[in-house]
């Protein structure tokens, strides 16, 4: 996939570092390498390399894996973390019921797609659940992670329906990254643009919290 | 494979634009009388936006294509299309950046709010300046800023300051989510989703604290077209 205009200075802070989608799925395959293990990884290369308009598959797949993680983590948060306030409560229950929409999207459309859809993964949420202050801390990290994934995928995707509908759940997990700081008393955002990420560092900041 | 659903020009959302761009469209009748012929800077705007049916927009992404980083060398122009819709959101961030302007200059807000109003009006005032230098990157003119009228809104004091502040972000937001499948270049779509998250924070958070649904949509958000977003800030534009 080509990359029109390049070279747009304005652009500079704000781009996904002028990556192509080839470059961005077997970039991300080979870290998930050290992620999932080379057995998981041999058929993700394999696909993303004979890819025909199935790429958007992939990313899908790499949104589901997330949307797993995010979902796990507020269902076993609201049953294991003690003495939740009101407050937090509410907002964990409202987002474990987005991510857990945001896996049944993504698992309906990878399967209109013709795709398979990936496997929850194994999760290990460490210490998060310690206290109400871990936890906002970590779901903190998980959106602000989220909305980064979905921006530096989203310019990857090639059709106008699976664009729009990772665009209407990026404004979803933004929300949700805007006010879990709210709450915590951070600034809402780092600066004035959510930069995409590429899927190594995705990856790499997931591989914490998946067991195996 | 799925033309009708891959990235081009002309279809999806983009139908609305180019309802809006025929000349003897009924719709386009309708938003010209909509824009209201005071309201310069906006209609100028638009109808730019509307307008730009001269040349057709470039390819749009090539399904499947080959990596071709050098079919554009540096500095050329990008599609109309594209400057179009960055007029239109840099429209959109030029009301933001002005509101929370006038709003910090009233002193009408205080206390914590007045911490978040701070932070998102650097924020748009940074949104501002780069849409501004990519339009001209691309090789388009970037539009003048609107004359707002935001009197009413700072007369009523913090409360309806952040209920605008409110309605104001999660418009911006939909408005990006509404363009975001008719950009052709790859890094505007990037740009774009990089600002568009940020609108998502900033409306979340004012739904907070005006005690809204901070998911107003449910678990995916919705889009708004460009004659439901003029539609909406209209009150804002001074006729």
């Amino acid at each position: 996939m080509s990359t029109k205009n390049m070279a747009t200075p304005a652009l500079a802070n704000i781009e996904v570092q002028g990556i192509t989608r080839e470059s961005f799925i077997m970039r991300g395959a080979i870290a998930a390498g050290s992620v999932y293990g080379l057995s998981t990884v041999g058929p993700f290369v394999k696909q993303a390399v004979a890819q025909e308009g199935g790429g958007d598959v992939d990313i899908l797949n790499f949104a589901l894996t997330l949307e797993f993680l995010e979902a796990g983590f507020y269902t076993m948060a609201l049953k294991n973390v003690d003495g939740l306030s009101g407050m937090t409560k509410q907002l964990a229950t409202t987002l474990r019921d987005n991510e857990n929409e945001h896996v049944d999207a993504l698992t309906a459309t990878i399967k209109d797609l013709g795709g398979t859809p990936v496997k929850a993964p194994g999760v290990d949420f460490g210490m998060a659940f310690a206290s109400e202050d871990s936890f906002l801390e970590t779901a903190q990290t998980f959106e602000d992670l989220g909305v980064g994934a979905y921006n530096g995928a989203g310019p990857m995707i090639e059709s106008t329906d699976v664009l729009a509908a990772a665009g209407s759940i990026v404004q979803i997990e933004g929300r949700h990254a805007g006010v879990i700081r709210l709450v915590r008393g951070e600034p809402i955002e780092e600066s004035p643009f959510d930069k995409g990420l590429a899927m190594e560092e995705v990856l790499a900041a997931a591989k914490p919290f998946i067991k195996g | 494979m799925k033309n009708s659903s891959t990235r081009e020009p002309g279809d999806g959302e983009h139908a609305a634009l180019d309802r809006l761009a025929r000349e003897d469209g009924d719709s386009r009748a309708q938003f010209l009388k909509m824009a209201g012929a005071g309201a310069a800077g906006a209609l100028a705007i638009f109808v730019a936006a509307c307008g730009g049916d001269d040349e057709p927009s470039g390819g749009g992404e090539p399904s499947g294509g080959e990596p071709s980083g050098g079919d554009k060398p540096s500095g050329s122009k990008g599609s109309q299309g594209d400057i179009d819709i960055v007029n239109y959101a840099l429209t959109l961030e030029f009301l933001e950046a002005d509101f929370y302007q006038q709003v910090l200059d009233s002193g009408e807000v205080t206390g914590p709010p007045a911490e978040v109003a701070m932070l998102i009006a650097e924020t748009e005032q940074a949104h501002v300046e780069a849409l501004m230098a990519t339009v001209t990157d691309l090789g388009g003119t970037p539009v003048e800023a609107p004359q707002t009228n935001f009197e009413d809104v700072l007369a009523g004091g913090q409360e309806m300051i952040l209920q605008t502040a409110a309605t104001v972000e999660n418009l911006g937001a939909a408005a990006y989510l509404g363009q975001a499948g008719n950009i052709e270049s790859m890094d505007v779509l990037a740009a774009a989703l990089s600002i568009h998250s940020i609108e998502a924070r900033h409306a979340a958070v004012l739904n907070q604290v005006v005690g809204k649904p901070i998911v107003p949509d449910g678990a995916f958000a919705k889009p708004a077209t460009m004659e439901e977003v003029l539609m909406a800030v209209k009150p804002f534009i001074k006729a």
